[in-house]
């Protein structure tokens, strides 16, 4: 079997077509990854309110949302929310499932980030006379964003990959338009071969940003 | 005009008791601090010392009893002849006013230096940037510390960490200063240097509370020293009659203690 006669033969072709849909699957990750990173920031932050009730309920949210299947969720807000006549376009119902999940992510690494604060920063915060919102806004969150950023970049490599759950959704993303072109050309070897690479090209940077980081930060000199 | 009346002590503590579960830490404590007045708190450890500091500026909250500050209320407001705390917010101007020093520092790993003492200034005082830059400038000045403005706490040694806590805590412009064992966790060596900054202060006229175990500093620099054990003070007085001739067997027995120690360890 010929691999790569057919493979350069329709590289002019998929190319053009797979590299459309790597450009909407970074706009779906960053897309996801900000609606993640905003919830995150205020799951935790609410997490950390001293009213019992209001704490539950954040931490309810990130368990429940933790343990269901991207796939579960995606297909409830695209097919089942269809049920109440609600039809989110297929981008938007991506963003939004990927979005609450990686909200979750997101909080729980933040979490981490609140538990290794000593208790003498918010105390320290506390008797110069910083109200409680500044003391969360400019001592806490602050440190705890900086021991969160290398398990985010994790996360974010992960979302990205997550993304190509979103062609099930048809989602017009890199995995969808490989999808595409496999039942055009009937060649699906070639075709997931070079989605596979474009997917490497994307998180290698990524993942060399999280080592980077990372070692920045056990030097401690990320400022 | 012309009445004589008791100056309002710049910090008063009332009837003050603290219990964490059921151990009693501070027992009905009453302590008055007048302006410019340096006292020293000494005692075992466990006897409630630092905790008593705690709740002078509400990070601990008092059981019962009450704090005043020149007067006012901490913590506290009286509605309708009953006492009603007011919770962390409104907490925050009253804790502007009292300087506090820990002793684990707790300076802001995220900010440098400068950004360190500038941060109360710019955030609880609203100075603009460059305003609170100068008068947190000022205050390295004053700790000896202009050449690291721009150095990250994690490069600094023990005894600058603290001396930079300090100038956090006076960059308020604080009316009283609470030092919470200061020089405990510090090397040998570095105690002198911040030891030093907290007696420049002193002699600057600082009304301070010092919780130590540093003896012949306490018996320097304070006015008044005053001796806890089991959460109640058991005796207080000057400090050449607190070291000299203490009338309690208790503090009598914890000061030759901590002098045989301070002794054998000069020895070896």
């Amino acid at each position: 079997m010929d691999f790569f006669g057919p493979l350069f033969a329709n590289l002019p072709v998929f190319l053009p077509v797979l590299l459309r849909g790597a450009g909407a699957t970074l706009v779906l990750t960053a897309l996801s990854g900000v609606v993640s990173v905003a919830g995150g920031l205020g799951l935790a932050v609410v997490r950390t309110s001293r009213l019992p009730f209001v704490s539950q309920i954040a931490t309810g949210y990130i368990e429940v949302i933790r343990a269901i299947p991207v796939l579960a969720s995606l297909f409830v807000i695209y097919f089942g929310l269809e049920e109440f006549g609600i039809n989110l376009p297929s981008l938007v119902a991506a963003v939004t499932g990927l979005g609450m999940i990686g909200s979750a992510y997101m909080a729980e690494n933040l979490r981490g980030g609140f538990a290794a604060i000593p208790k003498g920063q918010r105390e320290a915060a506390a008797s110069v006379g910083l109200s409680p919102t500044q003391v969360m806004s400019h001592v806490l969150l602050p440190q705890a964003i900086r021991v969160a950023i290398p398990p985010s970049i994790n996360y974010a490599i992960s979302l990205l990959k997550d993304t190509a759950i979103a062609s099930t959704v048809a989602a017009p993303e890199l995995l969808f338009a490989a999808k595409g072109l496999v039942s055009q050309f009937i060649l699906p070897l070639q075709v997931y071969f070079l989605t596979g690479l474009i997917y490497l090209a994307m998180s290698l940077p990524l993942a060399m940003l999280g080592r980077y980081l990372e070692r920045r930060l056990a030097a401690g000199v990320l400022q | 005009m012309g009445q004589l009346l008791d100056p309002v002590p710049r910090v008063r503590v009332e009837d003050l008791t603290k219990s964490f579960g059921p151990h009693t830490v501070v027992r009905n404590v009453n302590l008055a601090v007048a302006q410019g007045e340096r006292i020293a708190i000494i005692g075992p450890s466990g006897a409630g010392k630092s905790t008593l500091l705690r709740c002078i500026n509400w990070l601990e909250r008092p059981d019962s009893g009450h704090v005043y500050l020149d007067g006012e209320l901490i913590g506290e407001s009286l509605r309708d002849g009953r006492y009603v705390a007011i919770g962390e917010r409104g907490l925050a101007p009253a804790r502007a006013r009292i300087g506090m020093v820990f002793q684990h520092f707790n300076l802001f790993p995220h900010l440098d230096v400068l950004g360190n003492v500038a941060l109360g200034p710019r955030l609880v005082l609203r100075l603009d940037k460059q305003a609170a830059q100068e008068r947190a400038q000022a205050q390295l000045e004053r700790v000896g510390l202009t050449s690291k403005l721009h150095a990250y706490p994690e490069k600094l040694s023990g005894g600058q960490r603290q001396r930079v806590a300090i100038a956090r805590a006076l960059a308020m412009e604080p009316t009283v200063m609470l030092f919470d064992e200061a020089t405990s966790s510090l090397d040998p060596e570095l105690v002198g240097e911040v030891l030093a900054v907290i007696r420049k202060l002193a002699q600057d006229g600082m009304t301070m509370l010092l919780v130590t175990h540093e003896m012949q500093f306490a018996q320097d620099v304070a006015d008044r020293v005053v001796f806890m054990d089991e959460g109640l003070i058991l005796e207080e007085g000057p400090p050449s009659t607190i070291f000299r001739s203490p009338s309690n067997p208790r503090t009598r027995a914890f000061l030759r203690a901590v002098l045989d120690r301070e002794r054998t360890s000069e020895i070896s």
